[in-house]
C-alpha cells in the first residue's frame, strides 16, 4: 500500500530578475504515512515551507515547482488540473501558517472563516458545518465555544487565533494537514497549550501532517519521523527517536547544540558584578509608565508600574517576560521614546528628562536602541555608507575621509566586509541587517545599548552568531547592554543579571544564576517549566505538573492592587495576594522576589538567606 | 466608533468655518470693490462713499465677515453687487443643472470604475489588465480641457451626433438633457474613473498579496470569491477615500467643463462672478463649492472608519 504522501525527487526554483533560474529545493523525497506526523526542520533558507506548500501543490510568488512527483494517495497533484487542484487544497489537504494573525482576514467572522472551505467544497451544510467548528473550539480548549463563531479576529488573542487556524484546518476533516511553524511566534508558555491543544487534536482525528519548525524541541514533542534539511537538501531522516538521540549527521548535531545553550551558565560564579561598585549607567527609579493622557502621575492605559532596575557599567542585563508584559515599553521609556508617567530615569547618576526632545545630544548618544525589525529600521533607500555615516556625522562630527573609514572599521566590527558600504539592505539576508542594525547603534560611540528582541525575528543559528557578536562588543567596547527577549534561554546564555517582568512589574531580578535556580518566583518557575526541552515525551510530564495546569488559558490582568501574578499562580493566598502588594526580598547578591511567600517555603536550603523589606513579612 | 464619527464631524464644521474665513479674506485682499462695479464709469467719490455706505462696506472687516457669516446662516445669501437680483434666486436657477450633471457623473464612473478596476486586479498582467492600465495611464495623463476639446472635434463637429454647447432652456425631456449634456458627462467621466480604476485595482492588488488571501487560496477558494468577499472587503476603506476625492475633484472639475460647453451651471456663475467682480456671488460659489468638498471627504473619513471591523466591533 503506498504512503499517503510520497514526494519523489522534487525540485523547486525560483527565477531572478534576468529570467536565469536557481535552485531552492534540489531533488528532495521522503514519505508521510497516513495518521503519522512528519517534521521538516532548518533554518531558512532551507527550504522547508517552500517543500511543504508543494504537498498543496502551491509555490510562493517567484517561485516554480520544477521538477519531480508529489502524490497523494498515489495521484501526482502537481500534474492535476487547476480546478482539481482546487478541489484538493482544504478538502484533502490543509494548511495552517505561522502568523495567525495576519492569516485571519481582518474583516471577516472567525466562523465564516473557520467554515468557508468545508462549505464550499461541499462536504459539510452550513449549519453542520458551525457543528463541527463549535466541537473544535471545544476540543482545542477555547473560551466561549458557543459565541467564538461571531467575533473577530482582532477580538482574540494571539494564542486563541493560532489554534483557531488549527480549527479552519481541520473543519473539512482533510487527510494531511501542513503546519508551517504553528507555535513559532508564541509565548513559551502559550506555545505549550497550544502544542498540547495541536497533538490532542491531531490524534483524536487521526490525521497524518508535516510539521514545519527549525525549532528540535518542540519537534520532538510532536513528531514521529524527522525530516532534517539544509540548503534544499535532505541532510538526514529517520524516526524522531533516531534524530533526536543518536543523530548522525553533523549539521543535526549543530541544530542541536544551539537549540539549547545549556541553561544557565551555573560556572559563571558570583565574582562578576562585585569590582563595580560605581554610580549605575542607567538607573530606573519608581518608574510608571504608560500610554494615554497622564493625570496625576498615572497614564490612561498602565503597562509599566514601580519598576526599579539597575544596569551597571558594562553589564548585560536580560529583560524577559510574556508578550505584553511592558519589556518593550521599558525600553522606550529610557530611550525617552515614551515619557514616562512617573519616577526618573538616570543615566550615570543625571536624571534625564523623561521625553527624547529635552534631551541633550551627549545623552542621546549614550543610550542607543536597536531596534527588533532591521527591516524596518533600515532606511531602504540607503546605501549602508550613509546610514551608518549619518550618526558619525550627527554625534562625531565626522567628514569625508575620516568618515569613511570610521565607517569601515564598523563594518569589521560587526563582521561585514568594508565593500557593503556601498550596499542597499535589501542586497542583505535577515542576519546581515541585524549586524548594520547593531552597527548603526555603536556609530554613536553609546555607553548603553537598548536590544529589543534583536534575536527573535532570526534562526537559531543566524542569531546564535549575532549573539557570538553582542558578547564580543561588550568585552571589547565595554558598552552596557539591555537585552530584552522572550526567549529565556537567550538572556541566559550571555546577561550577568536577568529581570522578569510580568504585567508590567518586577517581580524577580537578580544574578543569573541566581534567577534561574530555586527559590523562583511562581511566574519565573512557570516561565522556565515552560521552555520545550529537547526529549520525546517531555510535553506529557511537563503538562502533569501544577504550573503548566496553573499557566493555562487564564488572561493577564493588569492590576494596581495585590500581586500582578495572583490569577494565574498556583500557590496564591486568597485575601492575601489579590489585595496586597508582595513584599520584595532579597539576599545579598541582590537577587530581588516579589511574593508573599516566605522563600524558605519556596527553597528550604536557600530560602532563608533572603530578608523581606515592604508591606508584610514573612507568613 | 461614535465618538470618532461625532470628532470627524466637529472637524468638518470646524474646516467649513476656516473656508469662510479664507474666502472672506481673499475677496477683500482682491483689488476694486463692489461699489466700484455697480457705479463703473459713472463713479465719483461722493457717490462711492454713499454706496459703500449703503452696502455697509464701509465698516471694519470683521463686522462685515460677522453680517455675512449671520446672513448665510440664516439662509440669506446676499444681493448681487452687480445686477442688484438676490443670489439665491441666480443660484436657484443654476444649481439644479450642476447638481444634474455631476449627479449623472457619479451614477455612471463609480459602479465603471470599480467594475474596471476590479476586472484588471482579477489577472494581473492578463489582456483585459494591460488594456485597463493603458488607457487610464493615458488618459490621467491628459488635462480635461483637451479631452473636452477632443472629443468636441470628433463626435460634434466631424461626427455631428451630439451638440458642441449643452445649452439648456429648462423645458427639455430627461433624455433629451442628457444628449445635451452627453459631451461634458463624457469627459467627466473620462476624467474621474481613470483614477479611481488605477485606485481601485491597485487597492484590491495590494490586499490580494496579503497572508490572509494566500491562505483563502490554499483553502481552494474560488478566485472569484476571494476577490469579492476577501479582498474588496478590506480595500472598501481606500477605494471609498479615492471615490470621495475624485467626486471632490469633480466639484472644481465642472468650472473647466461648464465653462468649455457654456453650460449654466453654478460653476458658470461664478466665472462670471469673478470676472465681474461679483464679491457676494463669488463668495457663496465658493462656499458651496468648498462645503461640498468637505462634505465629500467627511463621508469618506466616516467610511472608513465604518468598514473597519477593529472600530465598528472593539474588544
Amino acid at each position: 500500500m503506498p504512503a499517503l504522501l510520497e514526494i519523489s525527487d522534487l525540485k523547486i526554483q525560483a527565477r531572478k530578475d534576468d529570467g536565469s533560474a536557481i535552485e531552492i529545493v534540489k531533488g528532495v523525497s521522503f514519505n508521510v504515512e497516513a495518521g503519522q506526523v512528519v517534521a521538516l526542520i532548518g533554518e531558512s533558507g532551507s527550504g522547508k515551507t517552500t517543500i511543504s506548500l508543494a504537498a498543496l501543490a502551491y509555490s510562493k510568488p517567484g517561485l516554480e515547482l520544477a521538477g519531480g512527483e508529489v502524490r497523494l494517495n498515489g495521484e501526482d497533484i502537481l500534474q492535476m488540473e487547476p480546478l482539481a487542484v482546487r478541489d484538493l487544497r482544504g478538502r484533502r489537504v490543509a494548511y495552517l501558517a505561522q502568523s495567525a494573525a495576519a492569516t485571519f482576514n481582518p474583516a471577516l467572522k472567525i466562523g465564516e472563516q473557520v467554515t468557508e472551505s468545508s462549505v464550499l467544497h461541499g462536504i459539510l451544510t452550513q449549519e453542520q458545518a458551525d457543528e463541527r467548528a463549535e466541537a473544535l473550539y471545544r476540543a482545542l480548549e477555547l473560551p466561549n465555544p458557543d459565541r467564538m463563531g461571531g467575533r473577530y479576529p482582532h477580538q482574540v488573542s494571539g494564542g486563541q487565533l493560532q489554534r483557531l487556524m488549527a480549527a479552519m484546518a481541520l473543519c473539512g476533516k482533510p487527510d494531511l494537514l501542513v503546519l508551517d511553524e504553528p507555535t513559532t511566534a508564541l509565548d513559551v508558555t502559550t506555545q505549550i497549550e497550544v502544542l498540547k491543544a495541536f497533538k490532542k487534536v491531531i490524534q483524536e482525528e487521526g490525521s497524518a501532517a508535516i510539521y514545519v519548525s527549525h525549532d528540535l524541541a518542540v519537534v520532538a514533542q510532536i513528531a514521529d519521523y524527522i525530516v532534517v534539511l539544509y540548503g534544499g537538501e535532505i541532510m538526514e531522516q529517520g524516526p524522531a527517536d533516531q534524530i533526536i538521540n543518536r543523530p548522525s549527521h553533523a549539521y543535526t548535531r549543530r541544530l542541536m547544540a544551539t537549540a539549547r545553550p545549556a541553561r544557565a551558565a551555573e560556572a559563571k560564579g558570583e565574582a562578576r558584578g562585585a569590582h563595580h561598585k560605581a554610580t549605575p549607567a542607567i538607573r530606573v527609579k519608581d518608574l510608571t509608565a504608560g500610554y494615554g493622557g497622564i493625570a496625576g502621575g498615572e497614564p490612561a492605559v498602565t503597562i509599566l508600574r514601580d519598576v526599579n532596575v539597575q544596569v551597571e557599567r558594562g553589564e548585560a542585563v536580560g529583560v524577559i517576560g510574556e508578550s505584553g508584559c511592558g519589556k518593550s515599553t521599558l525600553a522606550r521609556v529610557v530611550a525617552g521614546l515614551l515619557p514616562a508617567a512617573r519616577g526618573d530615569v538616570l543615566l550615570d547618576g543625571q536624571a534625564l528628562n523623561p521625553s527624547v526632545k529635552g534631551r541633550r545630544r551627549e545623552e542621546l548618544q549614550k543610550i542607543q536602541f536597536v531596534f527588533q525589525m532591521a527591516d524596518t529600521a533600515l532606511n531602504p533607500k540607503q546605501r549602508l555608507g550613509n546610514i551608518l555615516g549619518r550618526p558619525l556625522a550627527f554625534y562625531g562630527n565626522l567628514r569625508g575621509k575620516e568618515k569613511r573609514l570610521k565607517v569601515a572599521e564598523l563594518l569589521r566590527m560587526v563582521e561585514l566586509p568594508p565593500e557593503f558600504a556601498y550596499r542597499y539592505p535589501h542586497e542583505l539576508s535577515g542576519g546581515q541587517k541585524q549586524r548594520v542594525n547593531l552597527a548603526r547603534a555603536l556609530a554613536a560611540g553609546p555607553e548603553v545599548l537598548l536590544c529589543d528582541e534583536v534575536t527573535s525575528a532570526l534562526d537559531t543559528i543566524v542569531g546564535a552568531n549575532v549573539i557570538e557578536l553582542l558578547k564580543g562588543l561588550r568585552e571589547n567596547l565595554g558598552v552596557s547592554l539591555v537585552f530584552i527577549s522572550h526567549d529565556l534561554s537567550t538572556v541566559a546564555s550571555f546577561a550577568d543579571k536577568i529581570v522578569v517582568l510580568y504585567a508590567g512589574r518586577v517581580v524577580e531580578q537578580g544574578p543569573v544564576e541566581r534567577v534561574l535556580s530555586p527559590p523562583y518566583h511562581p511566574y519565573t518557575r512557570l516561565l522556565i517549566t515552560s521552555v520545550p526541552e529537547m526529549r520525546i515525551g517531555w510535553l506529557e510530564e511537563s503538562l502533569a505538573t501544577r504550573e503548566a495546569a496553573a499557566g493555562i488559558a487564564r488572561d493577564v490582568k493588569m492590576t494596581a492592587t495585590g500581586c500582578p501574578f495572583y490569577s494565574r499562580c498556583p500557590l496564591a493566598i486568597d485575601g492575601l495576594c489579590d489585595q496586597e502588594t508582595p513584599p520584595v526580598r532579597e539576599d545579598t547578591t541582590g537577587h530581588q522576589i516579589s511574593c508573599h511567600h516566605s522563600l524558605t517555603q519556596n527553597d528550604p536550603v536557600r530560602g532563608d538567606r533572603y530578608a523581606a523589606n515592604g508591606a508584610a513579612a514573612s507568613i | 466608533m461614535w465618538p470618532m464619527v461625532l470628532r470627524r464631524i466637529g472637524i468638518g464644521f470646524v474646516l467649513i468655518w476656516v473656508v469662510s474665513v479664507l474666502i472672506f479674506l481673499v475677496t477683500q485682499v482682491l483689488p476694486g470693490d463692489a461699489a466700484e462695479i455697480r457705479l463703473g464709469q459713472a463713479a465719483t467719490p461722493e457717490t462711492l462713499a454713499a454706496l459703500r455706505k449703503e452696502l455697509g462696506l464701509d465698516q471694519p472687516a470683521v463686522i462685515q465677515y460677522a453680517h455675512w457669516i449671520g446672513d448665510l446662516l440664516t439662509g440669506d445669501l446676499g444681493i448681487s453687487a452687480a445686477g442688484g437680483a438676490t443670489i439665491a434666486s441666480l443660484i436657484e436657477n443654476r444649481i439644479g443643472n450642476t447638481v444634474f450633471m455631476t449627479a449623472v457623473v457619479t451614477v455612471v464612473s463609480i459602479p465603471l470604475s470599480i467594475l474596471l478596476g476590479l476586472l484588471a486586479a482579477m489577472y494581473p498582467g492578463g489582456l483585459i489588465d494591460r488594456a485597463v492600465t493603458f488607457s487610464t495611464l493615458g488618459l490621467i495623463a491628459v488635462p480635461d480641457f483637451l479631452i473636452a476639446i477632443v472629443l468636441i472635434l470628433v463626435l460634434a463637429v466631424q461626427a455631428g451626433l451630439v451638440p458642441a454647447v449643452s445649452y439648456l432652456s429648462g423645458s427639455e425631456s430627461f433624455w433629451k438633457k442628457l444628449s445635451i449634456l452627453a459631451l461634458p458627462i463624457a469627459t467627466l467621466v473620462i476624467v474621474v474613473s481613470a483614477q479611481m480604476i488605477r485606485m481601485t485595482r491597485a487597492g484590491v492588488l495590494n490586499v490580494m498579496s496579503s497572508p490572509y488571501v494566500e491562505m483563502a487560496i490554499l483553502k481552494g477558494v474560488p478566485r472569484r470569491r476571494i476577490i469579492l468577499r476577501h479582498a474588496l472587503l478590506n480595500a472598501i476603506g481606500p477605494i471609498v477615500n479615492v471615490i470621495a476625492l475624485n467626486l471632490a475633484y469633480l466639484v472644481s472639475g465642472v468650472v473647466v467643463i461648464e465653462t468649455i460647453f457654456a453650460y449654466p451651471g453654478l460653476a458658470k456663475l461664478m466665472v462670471d462672478g469673478v470676472q465681474t467682480r461679483d464679491m457676494p456671488i463669488v463668495q457663496a460659489c465658493g462656499m458651496i463649492f468648498c462645503s461640498t468638498y468637505v462634505v465629500l471627504i467627511l463621508i469618506a473619513d466616516i467610511a472608513s472608519i465604518v468598514s473597519n471591523p477593529r472600530l465598528r466591533h472593539p474588544k
